[in-house]
């Protein structure tokens, strides 16, 4: 049965690539639903830009406090360890270093692994927010996003047309249909939706896919 | 160290009483930081909803946002104030931000409608650019390498250096004529305590004005906070001002 991954099924996804002690920083969207699938038995440490590192799932409304919030100004849960710090810290700790994986939503990514996340044409100013720190200082940069606009044009593309968030950034790219790998030589697909074959992903897909030798469906 | 002995009452010319006359003397023209992030925590409302009334036009505003429009997670009875309520005033002309479009909102909020008509300039900025550029007006640093927004349009018109194989663009402090902040508590020497994650942007800001104004919970006597809590010293920290009691914690 043919069966495109939701966004909590690409978040789910996502969330298997977090290591035990991994730091972790989620962007506003699909990402933030990361938090709610850690994978069981191992410690992440959620790392936020307004201050926070070791989050737990998002606040059920009895338990939301106005300072206990991520940087999408969703209302989260504290875990043991938690700490708190400012701003200027927080992105000391993601330009310095010390973040292994950042998940970031995308409009486009290009087969070279630039992304373009912050602004689309016709929305005057567009918003920079901490993306661009992210894809400077994060180990590892993961984006989750739909494969196609709603439209229906390819987000993974050769080259991006809108203003970038980085350059040659990204590693890793979770879709509704596929999980693709940011190679020197372009994608490489790697796990393809359930029902899916390697050709139709393709015909959604902006530059062309390798397919690897190890190409498996999703495991949902 | 016996803290006790640290007690006393003490009068303070930093204490204000309202909000009103905390921020009566900021003068059209004016450079403002804003310590926010963009959520109900932290954000300095109802010194925001003071300059509001006060009046000041041509406003440079530094921050986050310029006012998102909607507060999040706001519930019925907590202020829904952010630095939007400047904009749509018509107190500012110039926006130094890095996230200043609501995300998802179907409507341009009046910062996008100023900066399409061209009433209100809009200085973009990578979010932790913006928190170091602060930093570094309240710490003498006039300018510094970074390695964030290389290639992209955020580099644009500026200086570039490659130290040690990789390239570097120069970003320039930024200082305020006032910071308006938000903190738990005060003492009345100044220094402050925060609750959460509401330091984010309020930390930096404390430091990178000519005047610093602090809205708080609660404000003690000097010796009240244990020294080893406080966050912000009270040496950057002129004017303290304490929220009326339906509006603590909020």
């Amino acid at each position: 049965m043919k069966q495109k991954l939701d966004r909590n099924t690409i978040a789910l996804r996502v969330a298997r690539e977090f290591r035990d002690g991994d730091v972790v920083n989620l962007g506003a969207g699909i990402p933030t639903l990361c938090s709610n699938f850690l994978p069981e038995g191992r410690k992440v440490w959620l790392h936020s830009e307004n201050g926070v590192l070791g989050y737990g799932p998002l606040a059920q409304s009895e338990e939301q406090d106005p300072n206990l919030i991520n940087a999408g100004t969703q209302f989260i849960t504290a875990t043991p360890g938690i700490s708190f710090f400012n701003s200027a810290d927080a992105f000391n700790m993601i330009r310095g270093g010390h973040v292994d994986i950042t998940v970031l939503g995308g409009f486009q990514v290009s087969e070279k692994g630039d992304l373009a996340n912050w602004i689309l044409p016709g929305r005057g100013s567009g918003n920079v927010g901490g993306a661009m720190e992210l894809v400077t200082g994060a180990k590892k940069v993961i984006v989750a996003m739909e494969h196609t606009t709603r439209k229906g044009e390819p987000k993974l593309v050769k080259q991006c047309d809108y203003l970038l968030t980085g350059v040659g950034c990204v590693d890793l790219v979770v879709t509704d249909l596929a999980v693709v790998k940011v190679t020197e030589d372009g994608f490489l697909l790697l796990e393809t939706a359930p029902g899916y074959s390697p050709e139709e992903v393709q015909s959604v897909t902006g530059a062309p896919l390798t397919v690897s030798e190890k190409l498996k469906e999703v495991q949902i | 160290m016996t803290l006790a002995k640290l007690k006393g009452r003490a009068r303070s010319d930093k204490v204000f009483v309202t909000f009103a006359e905390a921020v009566a003397d900021i003068e059209d023209g004016a450079t403002v930081i804003i310590g926010h992030f963009g959520g109900p925590g932290g954000m300095p409302m109802l010194l925001l909803r003071a300059l509001r009334d006060h009046g000041a036009r041509d406003l440079t505003i530094v921050g986050n946002t310029a006012g998102i429009g909607v507060i999040f997670g706001a519930s019925k009875d907590a202020l829904r104030i952010d630095p939007g309520v400047l904009v749509t005033n018509g107190q500012v002309s110039r926006a130094i931000v890095s996230y200043p479009i609501a995300p998802g909102a179907p409507q341009p909020n009046p910062l996008e409608e100023g900066f399409k008509s061209g009433d209100i300039q809009i200085e973009m900025n990578p979010q932790g650019i913006l928190a170091e550029r602060i930093r570094a007006g309240g710490a003498g640093i006039a300018a510094f390498w970074s390695p964030v927004g290389v290639g992209t349009v955020v580099s644009e018109g500026k200086e570039t250096r490659t130290i040690d194989g990789k390239q570097y663009i120069l970003e320039h402090a930024i200082k305020g004529d006032f910071s308006l902040i938000r903190a738990h508590k005060a003492d009345k020497a100044g220094n402050l305590v925060y609750r959460g994650n509401m330091r984010h942007f309020n930390v930096s800001s404390a430091t990178a004005s000519r005047v610093t104004v602090a809205e708080v919970d609660e404000i003690v006597e000097m010796g009240d906070l244990y020294p080893d809590k406080i966050i912000t010293p009270g040496i950057y920290v002129n004017r303290i001002v304490c929220r009326p009691r339906q509006f603590r914690g909020k």
